[in-house]
């Protein structure tokens, strides 16, 4: 939206979990963050990594929904579980290739990254990637993203033989390509 | 008698810690409503000075947002400061002055409370002389209210004891970098880290301490600069490091040394940048040549090879800036540590170029602004010495006093708590400093707070410390006084008042007015404003080395900060120091200082055979005053953990999440063990935010650097024993 895309880099995460204060802050999930952070292995390693939602071009998580609560706007972004639809059954907590919706059990309702709609939608970048102090989570023009990094921004990826495309850009070092976590993914047979 | 006047469990159920996890008015209904205006300003807490704007409503600060313009941190804020705004409106807040009772404390008046303060520091002061009370100060003070406590420790009580809690902080750097280069300032701005070619970051915890600066340093990672961590932990930032040397506790000045050996070794010395530049080289070089790789390799921890390429890339580069912080400076030998560090850059001509340089990175919100005006104990106004006679007439001319009635030097601030246990310092007056929790030996210090004849506070929360008080003066939050700050560019930034103090609390500089018309000494004291204070201060530091004198609010405001010197309105401030090499001397000249080794004053032995070091967390805040009680910052780290290897932890039977006992040669305390691979193994950390029988300075111990006096805490010698039962060894009454 106005010219900025969101890119994620886990490899800049300093794990100081400033996104997800600010996302207490936001406008539509006031108190409750919304962002899927990872220590990703602390006895072994530093290495920390925060995400938001990737809000998918076909998102799994509206695809399994019984209700026709979740909805992908004209703009990309994919919504929260719609309050009135949402009947708590979890079905995209599970589906989601990524693992990002929430289930607010008090509410009985999904919640998850809306890509802070009530900032994003008048022009303001979301609380996240304004405030993290890494930067490892940006929302910049794609040229700014081009100039300013070494690594390259990708935002297909491969979880078996699915395979998804989405808004929100992964920064993969520079002959990466598309991601891939599954050795499937590097196997010959099952190609379509 | 400054013991506590009710237990721990009374004072704790009325003052707090209590944790505000949610904005005025409740996260849903109240807070989402319009506010009344948004306030550009700066974070409360450390020495980044992020820019934040403020959301005010009924002169409560409700929330922030962030303030994308401002040219240090572009709206990025760490989780202290998008949580700061929960201070506002706490229950904890002292709303009125307090006296203590034999159960407590009671609600007073101000003319009751500061009448009783202006009386006994009058008695103790006729009783005993001048000097048998103490002012201490603090550096997340603004400027002005730093440069106030100074001229009311000397003009209002006459005492020569003033300090303030920047001499835990980064007193080494400073007490270094003056007489290397004739200015205690961060030489660069920090617009000059992406510029550089190699980043050599030691003993700096850059991730959780200094958040923003990572960005600073991933932007040089960007541009194809390479990073070298040395820390004997792999803190955040080493996740990206091209090169990590994890240095033993306390060998930092080996470490720096085997590289100067090095460079020296193989000639990738800048000759001509040290003929045209400097003094004392040929010292300095001598007393590199016994540091061969292979014995630095040995007391050190650091393969010979790893120093070898740290060495040569730090030469070699073209633009190479070496930051430091706390690891480098807590030590007994902190100033010698520094001044490797700028040998360094001086034997390979690093200083006075885009992207070149050394830097400190200042810890405490006001670190630099409130150590350049005043409040050190042997500093005045302009960062001038207080012995130097000519510096002495300038001030008092200002102040309409005498240079005679000018006391001299003091003693610093562990030295003041010394001097009170001894029973010298009989009467303190403190204003953000909580010694009980920040300075090391927790018990003796506590021994001491015991012995005050009075002990008189001005706070905003009861801290640890403030639970001694004979008097508890209710002053303000940051967001409730204006006036500047200097961050660790050097930046000098202007904080606005968002808000009144509530209640009945108030602002700290017209606390200090009233108690200097109580003492008698109104008429020095003459302020309607805070402005006023400020112009004076400019007026005091003029001529001096931090001179103030072009620097105004507005021009602040329109500037986007000012960095210093600053000598008129027309010059534009000074963000890099020290261009073409030339330093502040009289002569021009940089100067080698020579680093003899010193052995820690807590050495490592049969008995005592790790390294104990102590540091931060990202979600606290030094000791914790303020941010042990916004909850999500809680939340995120709820109590201190002690950091183990594997190794170590194996050979003790000690797992993850078990308790473990710590014992020092003061005492001992148990924490939950947290078993991390990225610690060495002869080595534990435990993070000093907290009081009592968590507390990680009831552990330290009391060795000072013998010119900046900073305490030793980053080496401490301990001993690991698995424990059974959490707190079994802290005695009754003490948590």
């Amino acid at each position: 939206m106005f010219g900025r895309e969101f890119y994620i880099d886990p490899s800049r995460c300093i794990g100081c979990k400033s996104c997800m204060s600010a996302c207490e802050e936001c406008e539509t999930h006031r108190g409750k963050s919304m962002i899927n952070f990872d220590f990703i292995d602390r006895p072994e390693r530093i290495a920390t990594a925060a995400y938001v939602c990737f809000h998918c071009e076909d998102p799994t998580c509206a695809e399994v929904c019984p209700a026709d609560a979740i909805k992908r706007g004209l703009d990309g972004i994919v919504q929260s579980a719609l309050e009135s639809r949402c009947i708590g059954c979890s079905n995209c907590v599970l589906a989601c290739p990524f693992g990002i919706p929430k289930m607010q059990v008090a509410e009985e309702q999904m919640m998850k990254c809306d890509m802070c709609y009530d900032r994003s939608s008048t022009g303001k970048k979301p609380m996240c990637a304004t405030v993290c102090p890494s930067q490892a989570l940006t929302y910049v023009k794609p040229e700014t993203i081009r100039r300013e990094r070494r690594e390259q921004p990708t935002n297909v990826f491969y979880f078996g033989n699915q395979r998804v495309t989405t808004k929100v850009f992964m920064m993969v070092p520079e002959d990466a390509g598309a991601v891939s976590v599954d050795v499937v993914d590097y196997m010959w047979e099952g190609r379509p | 008698m400054a013991k506590l006047p009710a237990s721990l469990d009374r004072l704790a159920a009325e003052f707090g810690p209590h944790l505000n996890f949610t904005p005025a008015g409740g996260w849903t209904n109240e807070s989402t409503h319009p506010v009344d205006r948004l306030v550009k300003t700066h974070c409360c807490f450390c020495g980044q000075q992020c820019g934040i704007q403020l959301k005010v409503r009924d002169n409560t600060v409700v929330g922030f947002e962030p303030w994308e313009e401002f040219p240090f941190n572009r709206g990025m804020l760490c989780p202290k400061g998008v949580k700061r705004y929960l201070q506002s409106g706490h229950p904890d807040r002292l709303l009125d002055p307090l006296m203590r009772t034999d159960q407590g404390f009671r609600k007073a008046g101000w003319d009751e409370a500061l009448d009783f303060t202006a009386r006994r520091l009058g008695e103790l002061q006729a009783q005993h002389g001048k000097d048998a009370v103490a002012v201490y100060g603090g550096a997340s003070l603004t400027t002005e209210k730093a440069y106030l406590m100074g001229k009311f420790a000397r003009v209002a009580l006459g005492t020569r004891h003033i300090d303030y809690n920047g001499r835990l902080c980064m007193v080494s750097a400073g007490t270094a970098y003056k007489p290397a280069f004739g200015v205690d300032r961060s030489p660069i701005p920090w617009s000059d880290i992406p510029r550089a070619q190699v980043l050599l970051v030691i003993g700096a915890n850059v991730g959780e301490c200094a958040p923003i600066t990572t960005s600073y340093i991933w932007r040089c990672r960007d541009n194809g600069g390479k990073l070298i961590v040395v820390d004997p932990r792999m803190t955040p930032i080493t996740r990206n490091a091209d090169l990590y040397l994890p240095v033993r506790p306390g060998t930092d000045l080996v470490l720096l040394m085997g590289m100067l050996h090095i460079i020296l070794r193989d000639g990738l010395e800048h000759r001509q940048f040290i003929a045209e530049h400097t003094v004392g080289f040929e010292e300095v070089a001598a007393s590199a040549k016994p540091y061969d790789p292979r014995s630095v390799a040995e007391r050190t921890g650091v393969p010979p090879e790893a120093i070898e390429r740290a060495a040569h890339m730090f030469a070699k580069a073209d633009r190479a800036i070496a930051l430091h912080a706390r690891g480098l400076e807590h030590h007994s030998k902190g100033v010698e540590n520094c001044s490797a560090v700028i040998n360094l850059c001086l034997a390979t001509g690093h200083l006075g170029r885009e992207g070149s340089g050394c830097a400190m990175i200042t810890g405490q919100g006001n670190g630099q602004g409130g150590r350049e005006h005043g409040q050190k104990c042997d500093q005045l106004p302009g960062q001038r010495s207080i012995s130097d006679p000519a510096a002495r007439a300038h001030v008092a001319r200002v102040w309409g006093i005498a240079p005679e009635d000018i006391p001299q030097a003091g003693l610093s601030a562990a030295e003041i708590m010394e001097a009170i246990h001894r029973g010298e310092i009989k009467g303190l007056l403190s204003i953000c400093f909580n010694p009980l929790v920040s300075l090391p030996d927790a018990t003796y210090t506590r021994e001491a707070l015991e012995k005050l004849e009075f002990f008189g506070v001005i706070e905003f929360f009861l801290s640890e410390t403030a639970q001694h008080a004979d008097v508890v003066l209710a002053g303000s939050l940051q967001e409730e006084e204006e006036g500047v700050v200097c961050s660790t560019e050097g930046r000098v930034l202007h904080i606005q008042k968002a808000v009144d103090p509530p209640a009945n609390a108030r602002g700290d500089a017209s606390i200090i007015c009233d108690l200097a018309r109580r003492l008698g000494k109104e008429k020095y004291f003459p302020y309607h404003s805070v402005r006023e204070i400020f112009d004076e201060l400019r007026e005091a530091s003029r001529g001096g080395i931090a001179d103030y004198y072009g620097i105004t609010y507005e021009r602040i405001d329109e500037e986007m900060g000012v960095f210093w010197p600053c000598p008129s309105a027309e010059h534009p401030g000074t963000p890099r120091l020290f261009e073409g090499g030339i330093s502040m001397h009289p002569d021009g000249k940089c100067r080698f200082l020579p680093t003899p080794w010193r052995e820690s004053g807590d050495p490592v032995d049969a008995d005592f055979p790790l390294y104990l070091t102590t540091g931060r967390v990202v979600s606290q805040y030094l000791s914790g005053t303020q941010t042990r009680r916004i909850g999500a910052l809680v939340d995120q780290y709820p109590e201190p953990r002690v950091e183990i290897h594997p190794r170590l932890a194996d050979s003790l039977g000690i797992a993850a999440d078990e308790w473990v006992r710590v014992t020092t040669r003061r005492t001992e305390i148990t924490l939950q063990a947290s078993v991390v691979k990225t610690i060495r193994p002869d080595t534990v950390f435990i993070p000093y935010h907290w009081p009592g029988g968590r507390s990680a300075n009831r552990l330290t111990h009391r060795t000072l650097d013998p010119r900046s006096k900073i305490p030793e805490f980053k080496v401490s010698a301990c001993r690991l024993q698995k424990a059974s039962a959490p707190g079994a060894a802290v005695p009754a009454g003490v948590r």
